[in-house]
């Protein structure tokens, strides 16, 4: 006879993600995660400096294998990263119903980052070449400028959804070749933790993204003040905050991008232009020989 | 027979230091004993009725005396750009705009040589690089720009550009004309207006400027031209109307800049300093590559961000490198800038040349082994003998720090890996020299070394087409080509 026993759930452990392994902080605090109506969700690491600057390092360590492989691989990662999302979407769905959305609107929520990675994916081996130039200087010179990933980028998601704000944030970040440290949504933490899994199982090289959960207003200083982050991305309209991490940036002459003004779930917060944003211009010369004077006739 | 081991004549080069003068005159230029602010297009006296002394850097005699613009005057200069603005100038179709930039281009070429004797006065860099480089460079600038005025619309695929409005833009000492052509083109070929102040040791080519944009006609206001020291330069970037800010020059003021409008949403873009290595590698033709590196160093006596004043040489070559680096050296010409034969003129002010000899003492005292060429140098003025470091370190204080004057810091590597480690090693992202025969091998290294501009098998190139900047503390933003226009619209 089948009984229907009631089984007891496993409850997930939620976690921090530093160059590709799953540590809880070193601090070894927590803060509670609960949805609107208080319930407890789960226990989420509340990330420390060190943890940040473990971070930074284990970021600082992927860069140079990260932004020196072929954009089609970085193209073809980005897509691997939407399958395993899509391939987890009922996952992803529960726990934003958790976090308060409805069916809809977390099914809605989903597709869009699904469909936002694939994306960008498309961009990784096409931006260059539309932001790319060749100079024609008027001395006997070959000329190209063509766009490079600032390096480590330190950025702090979107606070309103869970998902989509770090999935829309992370993209352009990787699709440009940088690798970065970013601080989930602190009120709706569970779905960045569950995306860092995704990530991976995606065949991501550890380091590219980690993911830090904790506090903006502990965090954001070390953000913005890191001697080894070359830019900092806030997405919030705090102004104090944004004036500190501005000014703080100014210690190594980081790049600020303030996203402060983007509607994560439009159209418009998707472009080539976001991958700019942490892009620098590399100018290359090389002398062009010209002896005989011979001219290209035919 | 000479006798060498290496089969080398020694090379005796005291005949080639003494040419016979060749002295540009001074007469095709003409300089008055004072000059005022030039604001809403009309020269006006400085509202605290003060003026300083602008002095030829080559003799140390007073060439004229420039007004000092307190916060009264930056304030009337930036009203008179906004007025502008919102009057004139951003509604004034692109292609009126571009006749106008055009204008400002054919009136320098037609009074290249004059803005050439001027800029060699004030600053004390040989006739020779004013006349040929800075100058026409200068034109080619405003001509490049003047054309994109009406063709903003096709720079960003698939979005609009709107000018920013108040340009405030602070300029360096080292290629004070050039500078200003960098800084007003972009500006005004986007729609914006601009208060630019020249530093204060060289004024002189800024205001000739002012004088060529009042005869163009501009319409007033829409370039100021302010002078000062630093007090003035301070109240561009604290003034509440201003909307942009560019500056060129030294990281530490840069880093003050960033922090000074954190709290506004003054847009910047920064031209900051630099510690380029040069990289010599055993395939690289070896007398091109000294030329290379003589130009990297002592150009503009080594007063350039972008200056190549780390070397690298490849173990194998070290010594022959070094010997044919001696040997340029020596033929070097140093001395009175107005003379045409000379290579390197004066040190641009009696503080630099301070700074510079301050450096030279570390860089012996921390072990490193100097040579300097033997030419004598004149009598008066500031003048510093080209220098070459040998047996530096990496941690050494001439290898990390920017010195900005004709000393060069020289240290071996043997493999690639190594040397792209030791290049990158370093806060500053500005350029980079690669010296090889090998294709491959050069991209490379274009491609690792983590700097704005990589010149290969050349150095020190400008063109107003080609972008300029840093990555790291050497700044941010694009100066020239395309990329150069972001930095003056919003793009939406």
């Amino acid at each position: 006879m089948a009984t229907t026993e009631k089984r007891l759930e496993v409850l997930k452990t939620y976690k921090i993600y530093i160059g590709g392994q799953f540590p809880r902080t070193e601090s070894g605090r927590y803060y509670l995660a609960t949805n609107s109506k208080k319930e407890k969700l789960a226990n989420i690491c509340l990330s420390s400096r060190k943890d940040f600057r473990d971070a930074v390092s284990a970021a600082r360590g992927a860069f140079g294998g990260w932004s020196g492989r072929a954009a089609f691989n970085r193209g073809q990662i980005l897509y691997r990263i939407a399958e395993m999302l899509e391939g987890r979407k009922a996952q992803f769905v529960d726990e934003l119903m958790k976090q308060d959305a409805d069916k809809a609107q977390a099914e809605k929520e989903v597709n869009l980052c699904i469909d936002r990675l694939i994306y960008y994916s498309g961009w990784c081996d096409k931006f260059q070449q539309l932001f790319s130039t060749v100079n024609p200087v008027a001395s006997s010179h070959f000329n190209f400028s063509n766009p490079e990933p600032t390096g480590v980028v330190a950025a702090i998601a979107p606070q309103e959804n869970s998902l989509l704000g770090i999935v829309s944030l992370i993209a352009p970040i990787i699709a440009g070749g940088n690798t970065c440290v970013v601080l989930a949504s602190n009120t709706k933490p569970l779905c960045a933790v569950t995306f860092a899994e995704v990530l991976n199982s995606s065949d991501l090289p550890g380091g590219v993204v980690n993911i830090l959960t904790g506090k903006i207003a502990e965090l954001a200083p070390y953000f913005a003040d890191h001697m080894d982050v070359n830019a900092t991305v806030y997405c919030e309209t705090d102004a104090a905050t944004q004036n500190m991490i501005k000014e703080k940036s100014a210690l190594n002459v980081k790049r600020v991008v303030l996203y402060d003004k983007v509607k994560w779930n439009d159209a418009t917060a998707q472009s080539p232009y976001f991958i700019m944003d942490l892009q620098e211009i590399k100018t290359t010369w090389h002398p062009i020989e010209n002896i005989g004077g011979a001219k290209a006739g035919y | 027979m000479a006798k060498t081991k290496n089969n080398t004549i020694k090379l005796k080069f005291d005949s080639a230091r003494n040419l016979a003068p060749a002295p540009e005159s001074r007469s095709a230029a003409k300089i008055d004993p004072q000059y005022n602010l030039f604001i809403n297009g009309r020269f006006e006296k400085p509202s605290g009725k003060k003026y300083f002394a602008s002095i030829n850097p080559a003799t140390e005699e007073k060439l004229s005396m420039i007004a000092e613009a307190n916060d009264a005057d930056v304030n009337k200069a930036v009203k008179a750009a906004r007025a502008a603005y919102e009057n004139v100038w951003k509604k004034m179709p692109g292609a009126e705009r571009a006749k106008y930039i055009y204008r400002i281009a054919r009136m320098i070429q037609e009074r290249a040589r004059e803005f050439a004797i001027i800029e060699t006065l004030d600053g004390g860099k040989p006739i020779r690089e004013s006349r040929d480089f800075d100058v026409p460079t200068a034109a080619n600038h405003f001509f490049y720009y003047a054309g994109w005025a009406d063709k903003l619309e096709y720079a960003f695929p698939n979005r609009h550009t709107s000018p920013l409005g108040v340009a405030g833009q602070i300029i360096p000492w080292n290629f004070p004309l050039l500078m200003a052509a960098w800084k007003i083109a972009p500006a005004l070929a986007c729609g914006n207006t601009v208060v630019i102040k020249p530093a204060e040791n060289t004024s002189l080519t800024a205001l000739k400027l002012a004088e060529i944009i009042q005869e163009a006609d501009l319409p007033a206001g829409v370039v100021n031209i302010i002078t000062g020291a630093g007090a003035t330069g301070a109240a561009i970037v604290n003034h509440p109307d201003v909307n942009k800010i560019a500056f060129t020059g030294s990281t530490e003021v840069g880093k003050i800049i960033q922090r000074a409008i954190a709290g506004t949403n003054k847009k910047a873009t920064l031209e900051l300093g630099g510690k380029a290595a040069n990289i010599i590698f055993d395939d690289a033709p070896l007398d091109q590559a000294v030329e290379g590196v003589i130009n990297g160093i002592f150009f503009n006596q080594g007063h350039v961000c972008c200056a190549g004043s780390r070397l690298y040489v490849q173990e194998s070559v070290f010594k022959e490198v070094v010997r044919k680096l001696k040997d340029r050296l020596e033929s070097l010409i140093v001395g009175d800038p107005m003379d045409k034969n000379t290579d390197i003129g004066a040190i641009n002010s009696k503080e630099q040349l301070n700074i510079i000899n301050n450096y030279i003492k570390i860089g012996q005292q921390e072990g490193a082994e100097m040579y300097q060429s033997t030419a004598n140098l004149p009598k008066r003025g500031f003048y510093c003998r080209p220098t070459i470091f040998t047996n530096v370190a990496q941690s050494n204080r001439i290898a990390q720090e920017e010195i900005f004057g004709p000393v060069l810091a020289i240290q071996s590597f043997r493999t690639d890996d190594e040397v792209i480690e030791k290049a990158n090693n370093t806060p500053y992202g500005l350029s980079a020299g690669v010296w090889t025969d090998k294709g491959s091998k050069i991209f490379n290294m274009t491609t690792k070394l983590r700097a704005g501009v990589v010149w290969a098998n050349t150095f020190n190139k400008f063109d107003p087409t080609s972008p300029f900047g840093g990555y790291k503390e050497s700044g941010y933003g694009r100066e020239g080509g395309v990329h150069g226009l972001a930095a003056y619209v919003n793009i939406v």
